[in-house]
């Protein structure tokens, strides 16, 4: 009996050890910030940890992380990043540049660097700046009863922070709560066309240390402006780190925005992302996935359609090689009626590399007419290569129409022969052919400087696997997978 | 030298043996005709010359301008001058139909050490021969063979053997799923490409076609084997009496 009773604590013992460098983080976070957050952000810091701290990581038992196991990312214990740490120069952030945008936030480890930052040439009917000199800002202004400063008008800030992302439900976005250093806040005001996508990059360099970061994003798209925001995450050396990011995206009536999220960190790097978008009456908001890097990446995509007529695109291409694992979680809520959302997803594994896609359509009560779709389409590689796709209905309302549709296949032997038979050398054939595959994505983002950018690192990605890819193909027809929805009630 | 010369070729698909020890020589400027039963190993000689992987051969030699057919790759084969328009072409959602082609013919220039064509260089070109083939010119930017019609995916056989001026022309059954009018353009543009340097092997049912593209020798393949060969003549009589051997080989029934 005493025997079992030790080894209950000892695993107490272990599930507190490692989540010790977490509550250090928050204590310190905590102490610097005694003067800086304001009360609202106090609490809803303080409620967010709570979250996470009673639950910890989930395990494999947890359905929604079934196919993603987290034991490397728990016994690692990373760092929070002091500001300062990891100095980057503007050189070496120069590959990364998107060309054709209109403006660049840059942060390194997690805390904004104004020096690598690019912010000249704004429109005035954009504000831009990082989410803690939003906070500042607003915090002065109220102290002095002053108006704003330029550049930036918090007041959104506190209005909308935290109110989307649901830090009940997932306990990311509750450490990403308790724990963010800065992020960017950005506000297109009423009828704006911003034309030129916003970079937002975020950096993590090596700093001798497994260095955590949790960006914080906040965008806020006024009724009916027009506008592009790019996410994008690298990294500068090998060291492992751990991103884990929350963006909350509202978009008031008839805004049209796209955002991309771009994956493109080493091979030992951690990624949790989590987007979540609120769409208002006719609304038009599209999110791109482009994840090419990253060990462990999981990508949450958490559109909540949210007023009639709203419409959704979810579209996402993953590519992974060696031993990869990219896991796309996507739960899509149709809470009005009249919308329209339609999730598209590519993968192309290779290797070991493994991947998911877990597709959940939630249809409330009140979304009559909802019109939900969903396609996921996936290239093996190799016969180590794997992908677990999952569709799920949840549905409330009876005037609706879903479909899902998913299928597993290989570079098909005909289609190679054809373009070897005209001349084309192996390797470039393979490349075309899944050059083509990921084109679907492509295709499905309006033309824009931003699509050109995600185009070419897709390439060169793409590029880099069909040299890599010797393995001779055998004939091997597509095949349709037989899954059917999963119903919950 | 002939361009291309068949020795004993015995090649199996998934383990069954189709080709049984076929003899065939081609010289340069010649159009050969091979017609045979269905299922009697046309569509895997053409295979076979283009390289293609999953058909193996077991026994035999094939000479191309000298080389050995057998130990190319089909790229290899491609840039040598081996073209096969295919019997079923197979759609490439996602690859741009000229883009493709400018691809493969700057892949065969590069092999002969030739500079790049860019595309202000290749489109009118592509366009012209399109125009000969009467191809809709919004097939231009559609992505290989998708969506295309019978006709269309064989007209656009046609015009990328155009393109790629190959030294060999395989055409295994260009002409079914043909209408008459499309027929005569294809022909048209296969005829327009007979030169002395240019050799074209034509795998076909009907004398149809071979009203058109006259050709210089018809052989018979069954079972693997070319069991006949002859003058345009014997096209014309296949048509009549079928495939079967001809009655002077047929041993004759003696009287009663
Ligand atoms: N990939 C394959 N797998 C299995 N059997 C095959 C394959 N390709 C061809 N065969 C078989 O080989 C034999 C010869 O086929 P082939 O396509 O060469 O005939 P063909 O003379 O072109 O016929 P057709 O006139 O119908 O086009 C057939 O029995 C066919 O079923
Ligand atoms: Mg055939």
């Amino acid at each position: 009996m005493s025997t079992t009773a030790n080894n209950t604590e000892n695993e107490n013992a272990t599930a507190t050890g490692k989540l010790g460098t977490y509550l250090e983080a928050y204590g310190e976070l905590i102490a610097e910030r005694q003067e800086r957050d304001p009360v609202w952000l106090r609490q809803l810091r303080e409620d967010a940890w709570r979250r996470f701290y009673a639950n910890g990581f989930p395990t494999t038992h947890d359905e929604d992380w079934r196919f993603t196991n987290l034991a490397a990312l728990a016994k690692t214990s990373f760092q929070r990043a002091v500001k300062g740490s990891g100095t980057v120069t503007a050189e070496q952030i120069e590959g990364f540049r998107v060309l054709g945008a209109g403006c660049r936030l840059v942060f390194v480890n997690g805390h904004f660097a104004p020096e690598l930052s690019d912010v000249c040439d704004l429109p005035n009917t954009l504000e831009i700046c990082s989410l803690e000199r939003g906070i500042a800002k607003a915090m002065e202004g109220s102290a002095s009863n002053g108006s704003a400063p330029v550049g930036c008008a918090p007041e959104g800030i506190e209005q909308h922070l935290g109110r989307y992302a649901d830090l009940r439900r997932d306990v990311f976005t509750a450490l990403n709560t308790a724990l963010w250093d800065d992020g960017a806040y950005l506000r297109i005001h009423r009828g704006a066309v911003i034309e030129r996508p916003i970079h937002l990059l975020y950096v993590s360099a090596g700093a001798g240390a497994a260095i955590m970061t949790h960006p914080r994003t906040l965008i806020v798209a006024e009724p009916t402006s027009h506008s592009a925001v790019i996410e994008d995450y690298v990294s500068i050396g090998d060291e492992t780190a751990f991103s884990n990011a929350v963006t909350e995206l509202v978009a008031g009536q008839d805004a049209v925005v796209s955002h991309f999220l771009v994956e493109r960190e080493n091979l030992a790097a951690f990624n949790v992302s989590t987007l979540r978008l609120e769409l208002a009456r006719g609304t038009n908001v599209s999110s791109h996935s482009i994840l090419l890097g990253g060990g462990l990446v999981r990508n949450n995509v958490h559109p909540v359609l949210n007023g009639e007529g709203a419409e959704c695109l979810i579209n996402g291409l993953f590519v992974g090689a060696g031993r990869q694992h990219l896991d796309n979680y996507m739960l899509v809520e149709h809470a009005q009626p009249l919308c329209s959302s339609r999730q598209f997803y590519n993968g192309i594994l290779d290797d070991r590399a493994r991947g998911v896609f877990h597709g959940r359509i939630v249809v409330h009560k009140d979304a009559q007419k909802t019109d939900a779709k969903q396609t996921n389409r996936n290239l093996l590689l190799s016969d180590d290569a794997r992908i677990d796709t999952k569709p799920q209905l949840e549905i409330y309302a009876d005037d609706v129409k879903c479909t899902h549709g998913a299928t597993i296949g290989q570079i098909e032997e005909e289609q190679l022969f054809y373009l070897r038979s005209r001349g084309i050398e192996e390797t470039s054939a393979r490349n075309l052919l899944l050059y083509a595959f990921a084109a679907e994505c492509l295709d499905r983002m309006p033309e824009s400087p931003a699509r050109e950018f995600v185009a070419e690192l897709i390439r060169v990605r793409l590029t880099d696997l069909a040299q890599n890819h010797q393995v001779a193909v055998l004939a091997a027809p597509v095949e349709e997978e037989t899954q059917h929805w999963e119903e919950v009630r | 030298m002939a361009l291309l010369e068949i020795q004993d070729l015995h090649a199996r698909v998934e383990g069954h043996e189709i080709l049984k020890g076929l003899n065939l020589t081609i010289n340069a400027g010649e159009v050969h005709s091979i017609m045979g039963p269905n299922g009697s190993g046309k569509s895997t000689l053409a295979a076979v010359l283009a390289r293609r992987e999953t058909y193996e051969v077991t026994r035999g030699r094939v000479l191309f301008n000298g080389k050995d057919l057998l130990e190319m790759k089909p790229e290899d084969a491609a840039c040598e001058g081996v073209f096969l328009a295919f019997q079923y072409p197979v759609e490439i959602p996602g690859i741009g139909n000229a883009y493709f082609v400018r691809s493969a013919m700057n892949a065969i220039r590069k092999f002969h050490g030739q500079d790049e064509l860019d595309a202000m260089d290749f489109l009118p070109l592509y366009k012209e021969r399109m125009k000969i083939l009467e191809m809709d010119d919004k097939l231009v930017n559609r992505s290989v063979n998708e969506g295309f019609s019978g006709g269309e995916k064989k007209r656009n056989e046609i015009l990328q053997m155009a393109m790629l001026e190959p030294k060999l022309a395989i055409l295994d059954e260009t002409d079914s799923g043909l209408d008459i009018d499309a027929l005569r353009i294809v022909a048209k543009g296969v005829n327009a490409m007979r030169g002395p340097d240019r050799a074209f092997l034509v795998i076909t049912h009907y004398q149809r076609l071979l009203d058109y593209i006259t050709p210089d020798f018809v052989h018979v393949l069954v079972d693997g084997k070319i069991v006949r060969s002859g003058g345009p003549e014997l096209a014309l009589e296949l048509e009549d009496k079928g495939y079967g051997p001809s009655e002077a080989d047929v041993p004759q029934a003696l009287p009663a």
